[in-house]
């Protein structure tokens, strides 16, 4: 595979004044430059972007993946190294900079495609496609001042998106627009994948990176920290901030403790731990724990993965409309119950989370402790990760 | 390779050249947006001008102005219309230059394009209305002079082109310099009404002439009038004043001059810029 962008030993420093000479009477009167510190965003990255990927950049806030992000869209120049990109290249890092707000729809489509990087006749080409996709056609000869916020960023984002770049960076604007947008924007990000275009996404939602990327890198600090498979960088990631350790069943482990698991397991309908599953029959996931304290209104979750990581399904208590009171000290277990499980057949495993009421102290995370195989059953399967109740029937002829 | 390598550049091209062309017509477009006169008061802001002047110095103070050489002419507000309008253009297309940068930094910030699409087309924008201007005072000029001045409206093409060329160096010194220093938009205004005066808008070479010769006869040697034309404003003046006032060919030294000022100017500005837009997304 050849890489779409090739980022080769890049540091990028900037200068952080203590006090900006703005003006000229300043450096006049002061008879000196500014004081400034350096801050280093970026300290001797390398890792290669491979053609055709969707390709994650993680990291917390001022880790340098915004930085490097901009150095890839040319924006920033690095201090040294160098990063070569193969194709064009378009960076999304702000929909709609660049309209004109007392200008129509219309002639901001343009300015907007040109300094992304269209033609005019390839503009001419995509007007009607742009504008159907954003949904503002009826408004399209208005001011853009007059829009909603709403079809602001939806015409900006259809006009970004309709560059059909090589290379498509992204920097935290998925979230976008009504449901109804943002899966029309998911559809044409997969047909990017499709046409081997390659994106590369900036964000911090980790749950969005797993199931939108296939590759991933992980810096910190403005070091890189890995770069690889997208699940196993972004459970790095996950598990770094917090104090990893081995769990029971292979598992990993983080949180305060209060809870733990000890199990988390397939039973059947006698409670009794079974390995198998059969793809459309009734499934009942049981979450064993032991808490050492009294704990009020928890949270259960629950995670299902295959074995090399895509991640499936997830359920927690307060969207399924199930938190108890509290749990006494001592042992217990949580059941969670799938009346058809819509699993092809394959190795799956469960993960568990204890939270507190608002879902943002992490008792306990234990990921990867449970595993089961799905055979065949009674919703069929010819292929996908999938199995459904369906069925071939009805031919029609002439 | 090389072939691929040439293609993709043309096409880097012709997405410049297309931005460029649109960046010009959004500032051309939003400019009298909402406005009820609209694109007239482009027009009408230098008329406002050359009538104030003209009752001041042609009226009160009875400036001289040496009648025009092959026209004929002695109205004093198409003399002072042809400074007022060439100098209109050039210090508002520096002043729309030298913001150029600072008022697009959202741009900068977000996109990649050659950052010299923004002093340039902002330029191109002002030398669109300047363009008009100058063809409705040709039209004035033909109307009062007669139609000889249409004999050497064609010089005014290779003038714009010098005069445009001069100005474009110079806002983009100062489009970047002016990210790095803020208050050289306020030293500007302050400094344009200087060089305004400095360069013989509202009055004449002959009144400098006067003032030197007076010097002279008290024994005082001041080269006036040869600093007063060092001023590349004044010269560019002089030289469309020579086409549509005096319906001349302005002399071969005029354009040699101008040829050197422009040249110097943009090469000056072109290295300033490259060497400064550089890191400029930092600075913003």
């Amino acid at each position: 595979m050849t890489a779409a962008v090739d980022v080769d030993h890049v540091s990028k420093s900037f200068r952080v004044y203590r006090d900006r000479n703005q003006s000229i009477k300043q450096t006049l009167l002061s008879g000196r430059r500014a004081v400034y510190d350096r801050f280093e965003a970026l300290k001797d990255v390398s890792f290669e972007v491979p053609e055709g990927s969707t390709f994650g950049l993680l990291g917390r806030n001022g880790s340098g993946k915004s930085t490097l992000l901009k150095c890839m869209a040319r924006i920033l120049n690095p201090d040294s190294g160098s990063i070569t990109t193969r194709g064009r290249v378009a960076a999304m890092l702000e929909v709609g900079s660049g309209f004109h707000p007392e200008l129509s729809g219309r002639e901001n489509v343009y300015l907007n495609g040109s300094i992304l990087g269209m033609t005019r006749q390839e503009l001419d080409r995509k007007f009607d496609q742009i504008v159907a996709f954003s949904g503002v056609e009826r408004f399209i000869d208005q001011p853009v001042k007059n829009y909603s916020s709403g079809m602001y960023v939806r015409l900006g984002f259809s006009v970004a998106i309709h560059v059909e770049p090589d290379v498509l960076l992204v920097d935290e604007v998925l979230a976008v627009g009504d449901m109804e947008f943002q899966e029309k924007c998911m559809d044409k990000f997969a047909q990017f994948r499709r046409e081997g275009r390659t994106v590369i996404v900036v964000s911090h939602g980790i749950e969005q990176m797993r199931t939108f990327c296939d590759h991933a890198a992980w810096l910190d600090n403005g070091v890189l920290q890995d770069v690889g498979v997208a699940s196993d960088i972004v459970d790095e990631y996950a598990d770094s901030g917090h104090a990893v350790t081995a769990g029971p069943g292979g598992g990993v482990r983080h949180g305060s403790g209060e809870v733990q698991f000890t199990r988390l397991s397939l039973v059947d309908e006698h409670g009794d731990e079974v390995s198998e599953a059969r793809a459309g029959a009734p499934a009942t996931f049981r979450l064993s724990f032991e808490a050492s304290e009294r704990i009020e209104r928890p949270v259960f979750g629950v995670q299902l993965h295959t074995v090399d990581g895509m991640h499936l399904w997830s359920l927690h208590g307060r969207d399924s409309g199930f938190v108890p009171e509290a749990v006494e000290r001592g042992s217990g277990s949580v059941d969670v119950r799938v009346e058809h499980l819509p699993f092809a057949p394959g190795a799956y495993t469960i993960s568990a989370t204890a939270q507190d009421e608002h879902r943002t102290h992490m008792y306990d995370s234990l990921q990867h402790a449970g595993h089961f195989t799905v055979l065949g059953g009674g919703f069929r399967t010819s292929g996908g990760m999938l199995a459904l109740d369906g069925s071939l029937l009805d031919l029609r002829q002439g | 390779m090389s072939q691929v390598e040439r293609e993709s550049r043309r096409e880097e091209r012709r997405v410049t050249l297309n931005l460029m062309r649109n960046l010009t017509l959004r500032e051309i477009r939003a400019q009298y947006k909402r406005t009820f006169l609209g694109r007239v008061w482009s027009l009408i802001n230098p008329l406002a001008q050359i009538a104030v002047y003209s009752i001041v110095f042609g009226l009160l103070f009875q400036l001289p102005v040496a009648p025009g050489t092959n026209s004929g002419l002695e109205v004093f507000p198409l003399w002072i219309g042809v400074g007022v309008i060439v100098w209109g253009f050039i210090s508002g297309s520096v002043a729309a230059g030298m913001s150029s940068m600072l008022d697009n930094a959202g741009l900068l910030t977000k996109v990649y394009f050659p950052r010299s699409v923004l002093p340039v087309s902002s330029v191109l924008s002002s030398s669109f209305n300047f363009g008009i201007e100058l063809l409705v005072l040709l039209a004035v000029m033909a109307l009062v002079g007669g139609p000889l001045v249409l004999l050497y409206a064609p010089l005014l093409v290779p003038l714009l082109v010098l005069t445009f060329a001069f100005v474009l160096g110079i806002s983009m010194v100062l489009s970047v310099a002016s990210i790095y220093f803020r208050d050289l938009r306020h030293l500007w205004s302050i400094f344009s009404q200087v060089w305004m005066y400095a360069s013989g808008v509202l009055f004449s070479v002959e009144l400098v002439r006067e003032r030197q010769e007076a010097f002279a006869a008290d024994g005082v040697d001041l080269p006036l009038v040869a600093i007063f034309q060092a001023n590349p404003a004044e010269r560019f003046i002089e030289a469309y004043r020579n086409i549509l006032y005096d319906f001349a060919v302005p002399t071969w030294d005029i354009w040699v001059t101008l040829l050197i000022w422009s040249a110097a100017s943009l090469i000056v500005g072109k290295l300033v810029f490259d060497r400064l837009a550089r890191d400029i997304v930092e600075e913003i």
